[in-house]
């Protein structure tokens, strides 16, 4: 990471101002108007369309192994991903990942 | 308006709050690994915490931050993985509405996904409570939950430097997000929007700092609000 102090608390207050206006966003200013349903359609996908796409390079290309493909590591993103589903619980899936990649990275060696 | 059914009000949402906890800690204290690990120091870790107060835009604030992307992708993919805060808003906002703007700041402050999902849940079940009401639940479901994000962070952000590499931490980024969006493949549109995503992300991945994410995001939502229409139109 090569950022100065000041830039990266640029970025802190920056995402905490403009996180804190999307949440105040239409309970502060619109009150009981509904958004139209266009807007919400489109709205509703935006976690599933941001976060796949930004964990999956690091899951096919990890940091840690300069890039490399590593298969302990893809194991354990798609028993996450596995874990998770069935559960539907946030918790179980880290458990089930985190188990997977430790089993892996010793089992494999 | 009777203080002790707005008191109740603030005991349901706290009691309904309580199990978030086992969520909500191992998260923090992830974060707080994550983010001494990416080489951020205890004051900016904490920082994230309490100013943005939104896990997974904060692990995608710190995950492009440790590939050095330029300031303005960060808050764009950022503030991209917060947009649904919008809607929540906009949900919030016939309940809400009403209450004084200090208390309406506050709500928005501590929105997040679990404050969110359990007062809308509370609301439809008893939509006749009064405005007074729905804030104490709200606060309630806060309390519990809220304050342990920070205690968390600061937690693994302390005990992250301890932690030898063997232990494959640097992969905890990738667990988290995955844990996060597993249970939100719950239609054929949102696996649809994460498969365009992913693939779209993959091809584009040799574009500098973080535009080829933001163009697989804009992909991904318009699939998933297509293949949400289609869907609808055919069971018409």
């Amino acid at each position: 990471m090569n950022y100065s102090t000041t830039t990266i608390w640029v970025v802190i207050i920056g995402l905490g101002v403009g996180t804190f206006l999307l949440r105040f966003s239409f309970l502060g200013t619109i009150g009981n108007r509904p958004l139209p349903e266009w807007v919400l359609r489109y709205l509703r996908y935006t976690p599933v369309a941001v976060l796949p796409g930004l964990v999956a390079p690091l899951v096919i290309w990890p940091a840690a192994t300069g890039g490399v493909f590593d298969l302990a590591r893809f194991l354990a993103a798609l028993a996450t991903v596995g874990f998770g589903i069935i559960t539907r619980n946030n918790l179980a899936g880290i458990v089930g990942g985190l188990a997977v990649l430790y089993l892996a990275l010793f089992g494999l060696g | 308006m009777p203080k002790s059914s707005v008191s109740a009000a603030y005991w349901a949402g706290f009691r309904h709050g309580l199990p978030f906890l086992l969520v909500i800690i191992p998260f923090g204290l992830m974060f707080g690994i994550a983010g001494t690990e990416a080489g951020f120091n205890l004051a900016e870790v904490l920082g994230f915490s309490v100013l943005v107060i939104a896990g997974a835009s904060q692990f995608a604030a710190v995950q492009l931050m440790s590939d050095n992307a330029p300031v303005v992708m960060v808050l764009a993919t950022s503030l991209a993985v917060n947009l649904r805060m919008a809607m929540y808003s906009a949900s919030l906002a016939p309940h809400l509405g009403g209450a004084p703007t200090w208390q309406k700041a506050l709500a928005a402050y501590f929105m997040v996904d679990q404050t969110y999902a359990m007062a809308m849940l509370e609301y439809e079940r008893h939509p006749k409570q009064s405005t007074a009401e729905k804030i104490a639940y709200y606060a309630g479901v806060c309390t519990p939950i809220c304050p342990q994000w920070y205690f968390s962070t600061l937690i693994g952000a302390t005990v992250g430097q301890a932690i030898p590499p063997e232990f494959a931490l640097d992969f905890a980024v990738p667990i988290t997000f995955l844990a996060m969006l597993a249970p939100m493949l719950r239609t054929l549109a949102h696996v649809a929007a994460a498969s365009v995503s992913i693939l779209l992300a993959l091809l584009l991945a040799f574009l500098p700092g973080g535009v080829g994410l933001l163009i697989a995001a804009a992909a991904a939502m318009f699939t998933g609000a297509q293949v949400e229409l289609w869907q609808h139109r055919r069971r018409l």
